[in-house]
């Protein structure tokens, strides 16, 4: 018997939903998630070298998580400042998801990290759907990626907490318009704050790491205007139940999420994830980031 | 390959349901896409087909719904389509301080059509192995 089923998930609800338990379990241990997104080539490795390095220096306990698609060189570049380190081979996936991080955290992340840097895989369209949990979302552009880059990518551009402009030593021989940049900025991302920096000449050096602690310290991330669509239908749970409507010669349908994930092995941390948590009432859609903190 | 780890999350959560609900073949799928949630439904489409192969949903039709992004300032009436590339700062006081997003990130299954009831219900194709 053919029949329409009202489903009303959203498409990335487990993701989001993962990231949402994640971010509760690090905050609480007082670990501070900071995902980093930018195209391959804008120097994510590179100012997370210089960080990283700065933080040691300071005695900040920070890690950083480097995915890559195939090569470990930039764990190697990383983990000379001496930090924890770890790549993660996405083995041809365009971003990384919150299970996946989960996963990798276990048993590696140090208890005591107050800041752990993600290094995204480089792409600004697919990583921006994937909540990781983290409480600092950064966007990066080089001086040398053209002005219109967040117009480009508004939904990378228009989710971030905090835009870096990074390799400003060569701003000025790739004409760089600094104020161009800024607007088109602000008309995706009304208030973001963003950031000039060179790991090369130093500039700005200092700052991502001072945000990330600033935001661990509870201090609160820019909430994106992307980031805060009210939902006017309150539908349930994201992972939905199906109501049968087309006739009701009623089996029990639906419910298919609570008992029988066995194949579920995505979801890296089980305990917790009880289904009346918080979400049932705001985690629809794509999950906001500004809902982080 | 954004629309593909998409799609394949369709396929997924599609998959479960049907599971549940005890149906044998998915024949159409819902979506509903937001200007904003940074998926080309083209390219959707296409990848939906591919990650439909050898699943419940094996030849299942997509249909899109598409969202025009929308937001509204809390000091100025009315509200505006925000446009692509999204234009949200209010174009009445300038400011953003006060700009809600309406709609327009919307990545959602909205309803599913499929064939249930007793093995052996008339359908397209004998059952093949899920069931
Ligand atoms: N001039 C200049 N080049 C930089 C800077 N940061 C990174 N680069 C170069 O840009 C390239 C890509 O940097 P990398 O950190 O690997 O980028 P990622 O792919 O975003 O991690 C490398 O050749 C770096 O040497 C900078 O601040 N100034
Ligand atoms: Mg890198
Ligand atoms: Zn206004």
């Amino acid at each position: 018997m053919c029949r329409v089923v009202d489903l009303r998930q959203a498409v990335l609800a487990k993701n989001d939903e993962a990231a949402q338990v994640l971010r509760t379990e690090l905050t609480a241990r007082g670990t501070t998630v900071v995902n980093l997104l930018s195209s391959p080539g804008s120097g994510k490795t590179a100012l997370l070298e210089r960080e990283l390095l700065l933080a040691r220096e300071r005695g900040v306990a920070v890690a950083a998580l480097t995915a890559d698609l195939a090569t470990e060189n930039d764990a190697l570049r990383l983990a000379r400042s001496g930090v924890p380190v770890k790549q993660v081979l996405t083995d041809g996936l365009c971003h990384l998801e919150a299970a996946m991080l989960g996963r990798h955290l276990d048993g590696w992340l140090p208890g005591d990290t107050r800041l752990l840097f993600v290094e995204n895989v480089g792409n600004l369209v697919c990583p921006a759907g994937y909540d990781l949990g983290e409480s600092l979302r950064v966007v990066l552009a080089s001086v040398t990626e053209g002005e219109d880059k967040p117009l480009k990518y508004p939904t990378a551009f228009g989710l971030a907490q905090l835009v870096v402009v990074t390799k400003t030593d060569i701003a000025r021989a790739v004409e760089f318009d600094e104020a161009a940049f800024r607007a088109n900025v602000e008309q995706v991302n009304p208030g973001v704050e963003v950031v000039l920096t060179s790991a090369r000449a130093g500039e700005g050096l200092g700052v991502l790491l001072d945000r990330a602690l600033a935001v661990g310290a509870g201090g609160g991330a820019h909430a994106p205007v992307m980031a805060r669509q009210q939902h006017a239908e309150a539908h349930g749970h994201g992972h939905g139940h199906g109501h049968a409507h087309a006739d009701a010669h009623g089996h029990s349908h639906g419910h298919g999420h609570d008992h029988d994930h066995d194949d579920d092995h995505d979801h890296a941390r089980d305990e917790g994830h009880d289904h009346d948590h918080d979400g049932d009432h705001e985690h629809p859609h794509v999950q906001t980031v500004a809902q982080t903190r | 390959m954004h629309e593909m780890s998409i799609a394949m999350a369709v396929v997924g959560q599609v998959e479960e349901a049907a599971r549940a609900g005890g149906a044998h073949a998915v024949t159409s799928v819902r979506l509903q896409v937001g200007e904003l949630a940074g998926v080309v439904p083209d390219a959707l489409a296409f990848c939906f087909e591919l990650a439909c192969a050898g699943t419940v949903l094996e030849g299942a039709e997509l249909v899109t719904e598409s969202v025009t992004a929308r937001a509204r300032c809390g000091s100025c009436p009315g509200t505006w389509a925000v446009g692509m590339p999204p234009e949200l700062c209010c174009p009445g006081c300038g400011r953003a301080t006060d700009v809600e997003l309406l709609s327009g990130r919307e990545l959602e299954i909205l309803s599913v059509r499929w064939e249930d009831g007793p093995a052996g219900a008339p359908t397209r194709e004998p059952i093949p192995e899920e069931a």
